[in-house]
């Protein structure tokens, strides 16, 4: 029996990525990381920023998102993300544009916990890219 | 009648509209085809988004506390109108049939006695509705700086609306756009945003037990905001296909009208051309004859 199932990666813009042949994905959800392999339960959860790791018979790809969310049904991931990048094709001034954005939004005073959690992850993972 | 020059130069002038209509409508085709590609690209998030709504909804099981994005304030006191029109001019009644729409809802709105709100998206529905809803407009957003829908742009409309819902200045939201169908038609749309309108529930969604992680409300409640400026998102693609479709069609009206225009006026070039030749020449034979 084979190990493969598909996924999709929509931003609003359009249709981002779709395969037929992954073995394993990991997401960065909001509780912890996620990894999903064929015939997982159903399950809806939603992202925080992080690395997506998608492993497929093609090879591993890797891409950072900002947010998002994920459904996973019938052997079908779907994974909705307002930004996301494929780290192959980053450029630093990207990287550095967005990690400055969220600097600031964190010096901010009136944002509450959940807010300032997710930020302080965006700029962890950020740097970790860096 | 007019002089042989003026109407040459009648003419020449009305060629010369005739080739920028012609170049406007060129451009609007082309962005038109752009406009609707990335509509139908843009389908795909929304349609996904609103499935996974549908699917959480249903496993929700106590709908009274839900977030207030979905139940509503419970109250129905004051309005909140997003109308979204054009930044551009010279698109036929793109902007006109929107702002219809939308009086109509506000005049009924109005008529109940309730409160009502305006955000306008686009500098023209600024224009126009200024003279009559000066006071009710809270907010004026344009995005003419940016070359083409985005979803940030988007976003920031999301976010506004979603802060003044949190600060209780409204309790519905409804937004306007044209819906594209196609080049020459255009439906202009009331849509409800807040609270979320879930009459079509039973489409599409699936008895399936989802795992959530974390809890239902919490994603229900992250999820809501973005569901937001996704529909707006999406009205502003439908948007930008209508307004250049609408354009498209307008400014092909525009030059065939000019091409009539410099038919009529040439017919009236000749006439009085030949005119004046047959004067003349009656001139001389009769100058002749007298002699």
């Amino acid at each position: 029996m084979s190990e493969e199932y598909s996924v999709e990666i929509v931003n609003p813009e359009k249709s981002f990525l779709s395969k037929d042949d992954v073995t394993e994905v990991v997401v960065p959800a909001f509780e912890g990381e996620i990894g999903i392999l064929k015939d997982h339960i159903s399950i809806i959860s939603f992202l925080k920023p992080g690395i997506i790791k998608i492993f497929s018979k093609s090879g591993e790809e890797s891409f950072y998102v900002n947010d998002g969310i994920i459904e996973f049904k019938n052997n079908n991931l779907s994974i909705l993300t307002s930004l996301i990048l494929n780290l192959k094709d980053i450029d630093k001034e990207k990287i550095s544009k967005i990690q400055k954005s969220a600097e600031e939004e964190l010096s901010k005073s009136e944002i509450n916990d959940q807010e300032k959690y997710l930020l302080d992850q965006k700029l962890e993972v950020l740097n970790s890219i860096n | 009648m007019a002089s042989l020059d003026d109407l040459k130069k009648r003419i020449s002038s009305v060629k010369s509209t005739q080739k920028i209509t012609k170049a406007m409508k060129m451009v609007a085709a082309a962005k038109l085809r752009r406009a609707q590609e990335s509509a139908e690209k843009g389908r795909p998030y929304s349609d996904k988004m609103n499935n996974i709504i549908l699917n959480l909804l249903n496993s929700i099981s106590d709908i009274e506390n839900a977030p207030k994005l979905l139940s509503g304030t419970g109250e129905d006191k004051v309005h909140l109108c997003v109308v979204m029109t054009s930044d551009r001019g010279l698109c036929g009644g793109f902007n006109t049939n929107i702002i219809k729409k939308a009086k109509q809802y506000f005049q009924k709105v109005l008529d109940k006695g309730k409160n009502l709100k305006i955000i306008t998206v686009g500098t023209k529905g600024y224009d126009q509705l200024k003279r009559l809803y000066g006071d009710n407009i809270i907010e004026r957003i344009s995005f003419k700086d940016s070359k083409n829908v985005n979803y940030f742009d988007a976003d920031r409309v999301g976010k506004i609306v979603i802060e003044k819902f949190e600060k209780k200045e409204f309790d519905v939201c409804t937004i306007f756009y044209n819906q594209f169908k196609n080049v020459i038609t255009q439906i202009p749309q009331e849509q409800q945003i807040i609270p979320l309108n879930t009459s079509e529930k039973d489409e599409n969604s699936s008895e399936d037990n989802y795992e959530f992680e974390p809890e239902e409300d919490e994603i229900l409640s992250n999820l809501l905001p973005k569901n937001i400026s996704t529909q707006i998102f999406k009205a502003m693609l439908e948007n930008s296909a209508s307004e250049q479709g609408s354009r498209m069609s307008a400014m092909d009206n525009a030059t065939r009208n000019a091409g009539e225009m410099v038919d009529k006026l040439t017919i009236e070039y000749n006439r009085s051309r030949q005119a004046a030749i047959t004067k003349e020449l009656i001139e001389i034979i009769s100058g002749a004859e007298s002699l």
